[in-house]
């Protein structure tokens, strides 16, 4: 019995605190990265941005929680009832199962697996099918050309991502994300791959459908998106996902390009700083720039979307992954 | 008995999401059932230790192939009534396609009874400490070189063919030509026209 408690039991309590521990942060992520996306959006604007509910508004996220779970979720009378539940459970379901694999910091990952930067993108495919199935289920003509539009879009900049991946992988030499972090000790992504960086940073913005990309929530021109017929707590988990999904692309651009839980001097009054902290502060930034893009930039068009994911980034990275191979082979430095 | 247990329930949804496929009356049923037999596939084959594999066929056929058998039955029109017709219609065609993978599978089980050497399937267990990517990408790009191009070039011919086949050149579509938008200045997008009121006005 002893043995079996040891062996079995021991390690999956283990999991299951870990994994509670890491949804924990990222709810919080969530929790206060709302509150910072509009203090930020406002700031820009000369408004105030949340300021009445507790101190300096820091419960807005709060109160907004409560009000979308105490709603009724109405469901439409001829929506296929399972897919409409189902479609934002999986959204929000993907969104969050992909942080098994992060690593806060040195050591600090639930799930240390060989291939995890796969792991992450095959996870993240996923998330296409929430939106698509929840704008099929909706029976409704504006969410299912919602759903097709989101679809399109995400499918369409997960391509770029893909290579832009690739041109980091082929830097490293390896698929896990402690030894991409750990390739960066000389010198972060970002210098050697800056364009690449960019890419990224736009298709990250496509994929978790950010402004200037947010044509999901463009209800004044296009009726909004997949969630138009989804209320109460269920779009809560839409939003959950959604956000979720762009912290995920925050901590990859700081896995990828910015060196991870690294110092950026490996001298004496910033490796006192524990990893974890600077992990959270670069992620902070890429969130930072986040809201910036989406207090500055204006919408874009759906054609002109399409346009900038095939015409423009696509060639870029893949012109990227046969220019960084061959410089890599060129020179023989490829690891 | 944990990896056994974790076989033994991947395995049993990959059966029985299967058989979903077939019997459930909704087509869009079907294929979220199809989806989730491949994701219990990909898991199977993380328990064999192919980790790389298994995100593959997440990647590949869960991300992409499926996505694209969803959007299409998702923008059919069905019409349930009929499904019994058409069911009958495709009986045979299903059950001989079955049938013939049903024996291959089971010719490739017994290969080692039934053929000499040269024609066998071997299976190679390679013993290092190289991941399974690194022994993947070694095996592709040397001793398998030549049929992962073929491979590739295949994808490639039938990818500009659908290309081909669906690209249309409308004249009424109106395009933006971003270049022209940019190069566009005062004197080109100005003209000042001179209009002689009084001829105008003596006409009505």
């Amino acid at each position: 019995m002893m043995i079996f408690f040891m062996s079995y039991i021991l390690p999956l309590l283990i999991i299951f605190l870990q994994s509670a521990l890491v949804l924990l942060a990222v709810l919080l992520m969530a929790y206060f990265g709302i509150y910072a996306d509009r203090k930020i959006w406002a700031a820009v604007q000369l408004r105030r941005g949340p300021n009445v509910v507790g101190p300096f508004g820091l419960l807005q996220s709060a109160a907004d929680l409560l009000k979308l779970l105490f709603k009724e979720i109405i469901i439409p009378e001829k929506a296929n009832k399972m897919i409409f539940i189902l479609g934002p459970i999986v959204t929000c379901f993907v969104a969050l199962s992909s942080w098994a694999v992060i690593p806060f910091a040195d050591g600090w990952v639930v799930a240390d697996i060989n291939v995890g930067i796969l792991y992450i993108f095959a996870v993240s495919s996923l998330g296409v099918y929430g939106i698509i199935m929840g704008g099929w289920a909706s029976n409704s003509k504006y969410p299912f050309m919602g759903a097709m539009r989101s679809a399109a879009q995400m499918v369409s900049y997960e391509v770029s991502i893909g290579f832009v991946i690739i041109t980091v992988l082929l830097c490293v030499g390896s698929l896990n994300l402690s030894e991409i972090v750990n390739a960066q000790k000389n010198i972060w992504f970002i210098f050697p791959l800056f364009p690449m960086f960019i890419v990224f940073f736009v298709s990250a913005l496509a994929e978790t459908n950010r402004p200037p990309f947010d044509l999901p929530e463009a209800e004044a021109e296009l009726v909004a998106g997949y969630q138009t017929e989804y209320s109460s707590s269920l779009f809560m988990l839409y939003f959950l996902g959604e956000l979720a999904a762009t912290f995920l692309m925050c901590a990859m651009i700081t896995i990828l390009f910015l060196g991870g839980w690294l110092p950026p001097f490996n001298i004496f009054p910033f490796i006192l700083v524990p990893g974890i902290v600077w992990f959270f502060l670069k992620m902070a930034f890429i969130f930072y720039l986040f809201s910036m893009v989406k207090a500055l930039v204006p919408r874009y068009r759906y054609d002109q979307l399409m346009r900038l994911g095939w015409k423009v980034f696509l060639p870029i990275s893949l012109a990227c992954v046969v220019l960084t191979s061959s410089f890599l082979l060129f020179f023989n430095i490829a690891p | 008995m944990f990896p056994a247990l974790l076989f033994y329930i991947f395995s049993l949804s990959i059966i029985a999401s299967a058989l979903m496929v077939i019997f459930s009356k909704q087509p869009i049923n079907s294929v979220l059932f199809l989806i989730f037999s491949f994701i219990n596939a990909s898991g199977l084959f993380l328990l064999a230790g192919a980790e790389f594999l298994a995100l593959i066929i997440v990647i590949v056929y869960v991300g992409a192939v499926a996505v694209l058998f969803l959007f299409v039955i998702m923008m059919l029109d069905f019409n349930p009534d009929n499904i019994k017709e058409e069911t009958k219609k495709y009986l045979p065609i299903g059950l001989m396609v079955g049938g013939v993978l049903f024996f291959e599978i089971i010719l490739m089980m017994y290969s080692p009874e039934l053929f000499s050497k040269d024609f066998q399937i071997i299976g190679r267990i390679v013993e290092t400490d190289l991941t399974n990517t690194e022994i993947l990408g070694n095996l592709i790009y040397t001793e398998y070189f030549l049929q992962f191009q073929m491979a590739g070039f295949i994808l490639l011919v039938a990818m500009i063919g659908a290309i081909v086949l669906t690209l249309r050149h409308r004249d009424y579509v109106r395009r933006q030509v971003i270049s022209d938008q940019i190069s566009r200045d005062s004197s080109t997008s100005i003209e000042l026209i001179d209009i002689n009121l009084k001829t105008r006005e003596s006409k009505k």
